[in-house]
C-alpha cells in the first residue's frame, strides 16, 4: 500500500487554523459545510474556491465573505472549467512573466452532488483528462437542495425528493439508483479521489493533507447530512452522519495509484433502517405502513456492497 | 510610423495575426466551422514557441467561455473564437464573465443558427449576444479584422471598461477569402499596445477576494448591472481614443461607423460586415444609372453609437436598414434600435424601410439593391421587405419535388 502516513491520530491534532469564518448563510447543522471546514483547515489560506450554483453560493453574499482565500462564484456546470482557467493563468504568470511561487494559489472547485453528477458532470470528467491540478470539493446531500430538494442523480432509492414524491403509485419514491460517482471518477484515474465524512475528521484530514501534497485532479466526495432536505434536527447533524457510515451506506474510503482502501471500516454494521428511520425524506418507508420491500433492496444493496470487500 | 508588411490571409488568419501581435498569452478553445482556422494556427504558434503562454483544449464552449472569463480574472490576456452553435452554447458563460467584467478578445466568426443547421453564415448568433454587456466591432474587411483585433485589447482593458470585445466576421464571405492584410512589426504593435498589464485586482495568494458574490434584493444588483452598462457605454470613448492612437501608428482610421457616398445620398442602405462591400458595389452601380444611393456601415454595434448612426442619416430622405437576420414575429433586430435613435431627430428620413436578407449565406446581389429601391419609392410598401423573389421559390420547389418523389419511392 503506498498512502503515505497519516499525519493526525487524534483530534488534537486538527490544524487550528480556521479558513471559514462562523455566520454564514447556510443552514445550521448543514454537513457539508463542516466537512469544507476542516478539509480547509488542511490547506492553508492561499486557495481560491470556485462555486458552482447551490447551497454554498450562499457563502459569500455581497459584500461578505467567510472566507480567508479567494472565491468566485460561477455558474451552476462552469465551476471546474473555471477552475482550469484561473489554474492555467497562474501557470502562465508563473512561468513567463515572473509571478512568485508564494502567490500561488490551491485551486478548488466546491459544487454539490447536483452540479457534479448532472449539469457539470462532462466538464468535470473534461478536466480529469486534462489532468488539471485542482482540488475538487463535491458536498454531496443527495438532491438539488438550493431549490428546494428536487431529485438529483445522487438522490438514492427510496429516498422522497420534491419531484420524486411517494404517491401510492410511487410508493417508493425514487425509484433508480444513485449514481456511483466514485467508481466514475475512478475510471479516469485521478491523482486521489476520496469519500470523506464530516463525522469523521481525522480521516477526512488525512485525506486532505494527502492530497495536498499532490498534483492533478484530487477529488473528494463528502457525505453531506442535510437536516433541511434530509428532514431532522441540526443537532442531529453528527448522528446521522455516524449512522450513515456506522450501517455501511457510505463508504468512506479513498482511491490512489489504482487501489481503492476503505479508510473507516463499521465494524459490526448496523441495520440500514437505522440510518433511514430518523429522516423524514425516508418517512413514508416506515408510515403510515412499513415497505419492507423497499427497506430490504437498500439493506441488500448495502449488504452486496460490502460483500465485495469482504 | 513604419513600413507594414502586406500579406495575403484569409480573414480567420488574420483574426490569428490579430491575436499573435497583441501577444495573447491564454487561448482556450473549441473548433467550429467555419472558426476552427483561426484556433488551429494560434495552437501551432504556442506550440512552436512563436507565442508564450497556453493554448487548452476546451470540452464546450460554455467550459470555454468560463475558462477564458477566469483567466482574464487572474491577470493574464486572453484570446479565444467562436461561432454559431458555439456562441448558443456558451451563453450563460458570456453572461457570467461579462459580468465579472474581465477584458480579453473573442471573435466571431459569424454562421447562421439551427434549426435548419448550415455552415453559412447570417448574423443571428452574434445578435443573441447583443444584450450580455459585450463590446461588438463588425469587420467588412480582413485587415478590419486584424485591426479591430488589435484595437479590441485597448477597448477591453481600459480601466474605464473592463470587459470581453467581440470581433465579428462573416463566415465563408470573410473568413475563407484573401485579402491582403497590412501586418505591423512586433515592437510598432507593441508600442500600440504594450504587453498585458491588469488595470483590476486579479487572483493571487497575496491578494484574497471574493469575485461575483452572490447579492440580495434588486437594488444591490441593479447597482452591479448599471455599473456594467456604465462601462459598456464607456467604451464608445475608448473606441475613439483607441482609433485615434490606431490612426498615428498605423495610417488607418476607423470611426463608430462609415459613410459611404453619404453626403447627397437620398437612398442609404444601412449594412455591417462583409456584406457592406457588396452594398458598396451596388451603390456605385446604382450612381451610374443616376441614382443618388448611399451606404451606412456600421462598426460599432455595443455600445450602440446612436449619436454617430443618427447624424449620419437624419437628412436623408429614405434608408434601408438590411438586417442578415431574423427574429420572427418581429423581423429585422438592428431595425428598431436604428429607428429608436432618429426618433427625436426632426429631420429624419422619411422613409426607414426594414430589410431582411443573406439568411443563412443566401448572397445579395444588384437586383436584390434594385429591389429595395423600388420598394423605398412605392408609396404604400409595407416593412419588412424579405429578400426572396421568385427564383428563390423555384428553386425550394424543385428541391420539395425531390423529396416528394422519394417519399412516392419508399
Ligand atoms: C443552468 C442552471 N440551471 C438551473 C439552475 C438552478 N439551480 C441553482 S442551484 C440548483 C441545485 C444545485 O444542486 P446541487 O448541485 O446538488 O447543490 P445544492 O443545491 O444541493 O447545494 C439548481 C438546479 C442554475 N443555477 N443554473
Ligand atoms: S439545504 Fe442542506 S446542504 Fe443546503 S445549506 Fe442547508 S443543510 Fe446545507
Amino acid at each position: 500500500m503506498t498512502t503515505s502516513t497519516n499525519v493526525h491520530k487524534k483530534i488534537k491534532d486538527l490544524h487550528p487554523n480556521e479558513a471559514i469564518a462562523p455566520g454564514t448563510g447556510l443552514c445550521a447543522g448543514c454537513g457539508g459545510l463542516e466537512g469544507l471546514r476542516l478539509g480547509l483547515k488542511e490547506l492553508g489560506d492561499d486557495f481560491l474556491i470556485c462555486n458552482a450554483a447551490g447551497c454554498f453560493t450562499l457563502l459569500s453574499v455581497y459584500p461578505f465573505t467567510p472566507l480567508k482565500g479567494s472565491w468566485l462564484y460561477t455558474t451552476m456546470g462552469g465551476s471546474v472549467p473555471a477552475a482550469q482557467g484561473v489554474r492555467d493563468a497562474l501557470d502562465i504568470r508563473m512561468r513567463y512573466r515572473g509571478l512568485e511561487k508564494k502567490e500561488d494559489l490551491n485551486v478548488i472547485v466546491v459544487a454539490g452532488d447536483g452540479s457534479s453528477n448532472d449539469i457539470g458532470f462532462g466538464a468535470t470528467s473534461a478536466a480529469i483528462h486534462r489532468g488539471l491540478d485542482f482540488i475538487y470539493f463535491c458536498y454531496d446531500n443527495e438532491a438539488y437542495g438550493n431549490t428546494g430538494f428536487q431529485l438529483s442523480a445522487a438522490s438514492p432509492y427510496g429516498s422522497a425528493t420534491q419531484t420524486t414524491p411517494s404517491t401510492d403509485v410511487h410508493e417508493a419514491g425514487t425509484e433508480i439508483n444513485k449514481k456511483n460517482l466514485f467508481e466514475i471518477w475512478k475510471a479516469q484515474k485521478p491523482a486521489y479521489l476520496a469519500t470523506v465524512s464530516p463525522r469523521e475528521p481525522i480521516d477526512l484530514s488525512n485525506k486532505f493533507a494527502r492530497a495536498k501534497e499532490l498534483k492533478g485532479p484530487r477529488m473528494f466526495i463528502c457525505m453531506s447530512p442535510c437536516p433541511t432536505g434530509w428532514g431532522f434536527e441540526p443537532k442531529e447533524m453528527q448522528e446521522i452522519a455516524k449512522l450513515a457510515v456506522d450501517t455501511g451506506i457510505f463508504p468512506v474510503k479513498e482511491y490512489f495509484e489504482g487501489e481503492v482502501v476503505h479508510t473507516v471500516r463499521p465494524r459490526k454494521r448496523l441495520p440500514a433502517e437505522k440510518f433511514l428511520e430518523r429522516q423524514k425524506r425516508f418517512h413514508h418507508l416506515f408510515e403510515p405502513h412499513r415497505q419492507d420491500e423497499v427497506i430490504g433492496q437498500i439493506q441488500k444493496r448495502v449488504d452486496d456492497y460490502w460483500r465485495q470487500y469482504e | 510610423m513604419k513600413t507594414q508588411k502586406k500579406t495575403m490571409l484569409t480573414g480567420n488568419k488574420a483574426a490569428a495575426w490579430g491575436a499573435r501581435m497583441a501577444g495573447v498569452e491564454y487561448v482556450p478553445a473549441f473548433p467550429i466551422t467555419p472558426q476552427t482556422e483561426i484556433v488551429e494556427t494560434l495552437a501551432k504558434w504556442f506550440a512552436d514557441g512563436t507565442l508564450q503562454g497556453k493554448f487548452t483544449n476546451m470540452d464546450s464552449e460554455h467550459s470555454m467561455f468560463m475558462a477564458a472569463g477566469s483567466a482574464g480574472a487572474t491577470g493574464v490576456r486572453v484570446f479565444t473564437a467562436s461561432s454559431s452553435q458555439g456562441i448558443l452554447h456558451g451563453m450563460e458563460s458570456l453572461y457570467t464573465i461579462t459580468g465579472w467584467r474581465t477584458p480579453m478578445v473573442i471573435v466571431n466568426v459569424s454562421r447562421a443558427l439551427a434549426t435548419p443547421i448550415t455552415l453559412e453564415p447570417d448574423h443571428n448568433d452574434v445578435m443573441s449576444t447583443r444584450d450580455c454587456g459585450l463590446i461588438q466591432l463588425h469587420a467588412e474587411t480582413c485587415q478590419e479584422v486584424f485591426d479591430f483585433v488589435l484595437m479590441g485589447y485597448r477597448i477591453a482593458e481600459d480601466p474605464d471598461v473592463c470587459l470581453p470585445v467581440l470581433v465579428n466576421l462573416d463566415g465563408f464571405y470573410l473568413s475563407f477569402t484573401r485579402e491582403p492584410v497590412l501586418i505591423p512589426d512586433e515592437e510598432e504593435a507593441r508600442n500600440f499596445l504594450p504587453l498585458y498589464k491588469a488595470m483590476q485586482p486579479v487572483f493571487q495568494a497575496s491578494r484574497p477576494m471574493a469575485r461575483a458574490s452572490a447579492v440580495f434584493g434588486g437594488a444591490t444588483y441593479t447597482s452591479f448591472k448599471l455599473q456594467q452598462d456604465m462601462a459598456c457605454r464607456n467604451a464608445e470613448k475608448c473606441f475613439n481614443q483607441a482609433a485615434q492612437d490606431f490612426e498615428k501608428y498605423f495610417g488607418r482610421f476607423y470611426g463608430p461607423v462609415e459613410a459611404f457616398h453619404l453626403d447627397d445620398a437620398e437612398y442609404v442602405f444601412v449594412m455591417s460586415n462583409s456584406f457592406a462591400t457588396k452594398g458598396k458595389s451596388a451603390v456605385l452601380k446604382l450612381r451610374q444609372q443616376g441614382i443618388k444611393a448611399g451606404l451606412l456601415k456600421l462598426r460599432l454595434f455595443r455600445p450602440f453609437p446612436g449619436e454617430a448612426i443618427a447624424s449620419a442619416l437624419a437628412g436623408h430622405a429614405k434608408v434601408a436598414v438590411i438586417d442578415q437576420n431574423l427574429a420572427p414575429g418581429m423581423g429585422g433586430i438592428t431595425y428598431p434600435e436604428i429607428v429608436t435613435s432618429l426618433y427625436s431627430r426632426e429631420d429624419r428620413p422619411e422613409k426607414i424601410l426594414s430589410v431582411i436578407g443573406g439568411l443563412g449565406g443566401k448572397d445579395m446581389d444588384d437586383q436584390d439593391f434594385m429591389a429595395i429601391i423600388e420598394h423605398l419609392d412605392k408609396p404604400d410598401s409595407g416593412t419588412p421587405l424579405y429578400l426572396y423573389d421568385e427564383k428563390d421559390v423555384s428553386s425550394f420547389n424543385r428541391l420539395q419535388q425531390i423529396a416528394k418523389l422519394k417519399e412516392a419511392l419508399s
